[in-house]
């Protein structure tokens, strides 16, 4: 059995499509991000990890409603209440008051256990994080985006040639844009383990632009590979590439649905920006990175001047 | 020499064996986020910055350590306190749940520093009084005073006259009429009231033991206020500082907190303890501390003691006193703190932070993390269905797909699976939830690396090249993509392991660890399995991929 074999699909030829879609993407994502500005007075919904507050997660031993919670915690006043997994456990979320950034965890504990009984319910969880540590997050997070940026254009310039360096790091801005997008439209919560998600999108997404890549840069060491149409020779690697890129992916997303389904709450938003950016990844290898590709060859030219000095390096790379 | 398949079998049994031995011997250290527990980010209490970075940070240095003292002490297995950067401190706590936090938090957070001063008569204070009322009053305005309902003047209520012998000063009765509610008052009549002011007399009453005034727990909060100001703190007269007390006390329907008049010089501290330990009052059955000085904190303790029989003394702790008993004779190098109805653990508590030393400086804690125990376990049965589940649709679709050369890539993968697990056991990481995550994350991964190699080695029998050289074509051609994906992939947990914090920090971990692994597992291991697979057939038989 063998999938896509001798697959001549015109993937260059759709590129404007292509374009069009993911524009539509990232023009929607930037909508929902202001649309957010304007409501949540956030571009991302932030999580205590980022915005400094308390999340404290409780499990209630008898059923207990989520307005049976409100009331008894101040009613009208009460935090953001959200049920959690299970039937009976919910999260609340609430800014800090004050300096002591435990006193809100406190008073909530105190205010159920005059509401339903000290024994009525087990706290599982308890997150306090204070402002200082939340800015220090986002400014770390952006700085590990950019780094990583950085650091594999370096690598993949030095390993192929710099127009691959930039077409792989169109291709991840790209995926980053829609994940950050869909993000925001969907409001999924920002926490610590988000920015770890992102970032393996991150690695993911130049992962699958490589293998594409790595076949056309062997392509185009081969014999007349230089005279052929790059066109043409972008497409054909992206065929041959195809049987690997479909499996690939499919026995990841696999494995993702499967913590998707089971892994329990804690983890459940973590796994869906994965598996999000895996497809998004392997969507941008074939109709982002490769489409950028050909375009910089097109406006700068496929760097001639360096081919001599490549040649050199390209014996080494073709036989490593 | 590592490429005859005998030698090749040795090598992967070998690492199989190592990575069984760690697993065994080691076993893997289980994040907070699994196996609950507590974790806290420490800095020194410094919102205005007072101190300058070097003061903070060798505040953070000490602190480490007497921290680990107390911890220890605590009876916390494998805890971690850790510096990160120069002025700040994280401290993991396995396994302290939800109901112990409160006594931990409180063992790491207490400064203990304890000092025994000289309790005075209130007397020593009553002539800066005046003084300190007119700071309080030039310090906030009469205007936030009047908003806080504390634009009292002099005492009124007959206890409090009680301290003046009922001679109020002169300025305070004159012209107590026609202040208050006059707010059209010309600017200059508002200021003669101000002289008037007495905003913190007023909140003095008349203390039932030497050297103290009561205050209305009500009252505690705003009384706090003045005295912390800093125009008030230099009005006190020289070498008088005021300590709260610790209990309450009734008096009739209400509650007071006594306001204490001591020296400010401490004439012993804390640091001159040898030994303190957690005891019952054999008398009344009631928790305390019993303590040892050292040579030189006894022989001053007992000379001070011998010159003030019959004063009181303050046993004060982090400013606060908790107990000011009366010196009966004179006291040698041990006492007492009496903890009046407090639990034998807090006894218990105070007595290992006095042991340990006091921290150097107040911290404060920038953030907090604590997860039950029932959740971490819950976490873990949750990945490991969730593992078991994606291992069965990786084998499935590899074997289904591959058919024997699935089979030996799925065998790969057990190995791979070995590997990354003693990775983890054998370097001491720590598997977090998110790391959970990244490792059955990686195995879609490691599976990537067999699929590039399994599709070269088909496109290379599809070009009509003999089995045994398709298969060497096959890995030697899908190399390069794995070296690079691979090393970009590494650099990305590389960043993440720089810039991550706790949980972030360990899906790194595992990221990298894999990535190394289905690295040797792809490439070697598969390989290996390859060549037994290819032993028995000639160069040019079929195989089945």
């Amino acid at each position: 059995m063998r999938l896509f074999d001798k697959a001549e699909f015109q993937f260059i030829d759709q590129r404007r499509r292509a374009y069009v879609a993911s524009a539509g993407l990232i023009v929607v994502g930037i909508a929902a991000m202001i649309f957010n500005v304007v409501s949540i007075g956030s571009w991302q919904n932030y999580g205590v990890d980022f915005t400094g507050g308390s999340l404290i997660q409780v499990e209630f031993h008898e059923p207990t409603t989520a307005a049976q919670l409100r009331a008894a915690l101040g009613g009208a006043q009460a935090p953001p209440i959200t049920r959690f997994g299970e039937e009976n456990d919910f999260t609340i979320r609430a800014p800090l008051e004050g300096d002591d950034i435990e006193a809100v965890a406190i008073r909530f504990d105190e205010q159920m256990a005059t509401a339903f009984g000290s024994s009525a319910f087990t706290v599982v969880r308890t997150e306090s994080v204070g402002p200082k540590i939340g800015a220090e997050l986002e400014r770390n997070a952006a700085l590990a985006i950019l780094f990583s940026f950085l650091l594999t254009m370096i690598y993949i310039a030095m390993r192929f040639e710099l127009r691959f360096g930039l077409a792989a790091v169109i291709a991840t801005l790209h995926d980053i844009l829609i994940t950050l997008g869909f993000l925001a439209f969907f409001k999924v919560e920002i926490a610590l383990p988000t920015v770890a998600a992102i970032l393996t999108i991150v690695g993911y997404s130049l992962n699958d632009t490589i293998v594409v890549f790595d076949r056309v840069r062997e392509n185009l060491n081969a014999k007349g590979g230089r005279r052929q149409d790059p066109k043409e020779l972008v497409n054909g690697s992206i065929n041959e590439t195809l049987p690997r890129t479909v499996l690939t992916s499919g026995t990841t997303l696999v494995v993702l649905l499967a913590l998707l389904l089971v892994g329990g709450a804690v983890i459940r938003d973590f796994t869906f920006v994965l598996m999000l950016g895996v497809a998004v990844g392997t969507y941008s290898s074939i109709f982002v990175a490769s489409p950028a590709l050909l375009e910089i060859q097109k406006r700068f030219g496929d760097g001639t001047a360096g081919r001599e000095r490549r040649k050199k390096r390209g014996a080494q790379t073709s036989t490593a | 020499m590592f490429n005859s398949i005998r030698a090749r079998i040795i090598v992967i049994l070998l690492a199989i064996g190592v990575s069984i031995g760690y697993l065994v011997t080691n076993q893997i250290k289980l994040g907070l986020d699994l196996q609950g527990g507590m974790h806290l980010v420490l800095e020194v209490d410094d919102p205005e910055e007072t101190m300058t970075a070097d003061a903070r940070a060798d505040a953070i240095d000490r602190a480490e350590r007497i921290l680990r003292t107390r911890i220890d002490e605590f009876g916390v297995e494998e805890p971690i306190i850790q510096k990160v950067g120069r002025e700040r401190l994280i401290v993991e706590l396995p396994g302290i749940g939800l109901n112990e936090e409160n006594r931990a938090k409180n063992v790491i957070q207490q400064s203990a520093f304890l000092e025994f001063k000289l309790v005075l008569p209130v007397t020593a204070l009553e002539a800066a009084l005046a003084r300190m009322d007119r700071q309080i009053v030039g310090a906030l305005g009469i205007d936030s005073l009047r908003a806080l309902g504390r634009d009292t003047e002099g005492p009124t209520t007959d206890i409090q006259n009680l301290i003046f012998g009922g001679e109020v000063p002169d300025s305070t009765g004159a012209q107590a009429d026609s202040t208050g509610v006059e707010n059209e008052a010309e600017e200059a009549e508002e200021e003669d009231q101000t002289v008037n002011l007495r905003p913190l007399t007023a909140l003095l009453a008349s203390g039932d033991v030497e050297g103290a005034y009561l205050v209305a727990t009500e009252d505690v909060e705003i009384a706090t206020q003045f005295l912390e100001l800093p125009q008030v703190q230099r009005a006190l007269p020289r070498n008088v500082s005021l300590h709260w007390e610790g209990e309450l006390i009734g008096v009739g329907q209400r509650t007071y907190r006594r306001l204490m008049v001591t020296e400010e010089n401490s004439f012993v501290t804390g640091d001159m303890l040898e030994d303190a330990i957690a005891q019952r009052d054999p008398q009344f059955n009631q928790a305390q501390v019993a303590f040892q000085f050292n040579r030189a904190g006894g022989r001053r303790f007992s000379n001070f003691t011998t010159q003030h029989i019959g004063d009181h003394i303050a046993i004060v702790l982090d400013d606060e006193i908790v107990s000011a008993p009366i010196v009966q004779d004179r006291i040698g190098a041990s006492g007492v703190i009496n903890m009046g109805n407090a639990d034998i653990s807090d006894a218990g508590d105070l007595a290992l932070v006095l042991r340990a030393g006091a921290l150097p400086a107040p911290l404060q804690i920038m953030e907090e993390r604590t997860v039950g125990p029932s959740l971490g376990q819950d976490s873990i049965d949750r990945g490991r269905i969730a593992g078991i589940i994606g291992m069965v649709f990786v084998v499935v679709i590899m074997t289904l797909y591959y058919r024997v050369a699935g089979v030996l890539a799925v065998a790969a993968l057990g190995v791979y699976l070995l590997l990354v697990l003693g990775g983890l056991a054998a370097f001491g990481f720590t598997l977090t939830l998110p790391g959970m995550a990244g490792l059955i994350l990686s195995v879609g991964m490691a599976v990537d690396a067999n699929v590039l190699i399994f599709e070269r080695i088909r496109e290379e029998l599809i070009l009509g090249r003999a089995t045994r050289t398709a298969v060497d074509e096959g890995f030697a051609h899908a190399l390069s993509a794995i070296v690079d994906a691979n090393i970009t992939t590494l650099i990305t947990a590389l960043i993440l392991f720089q810039f991550g914090t706790g949980p972030v920090k360990g899906f790194a971990v595992t990221l990298a660890i894999g990535i190394v692994a289905s690295f040797f597992s792809a490439l070697y291991v598969t390989r290996s399995f390859f060549l037994i697979y290819l032993s028995g057939k000639k160069a040019s038989d079929p195989i089945s991929i």
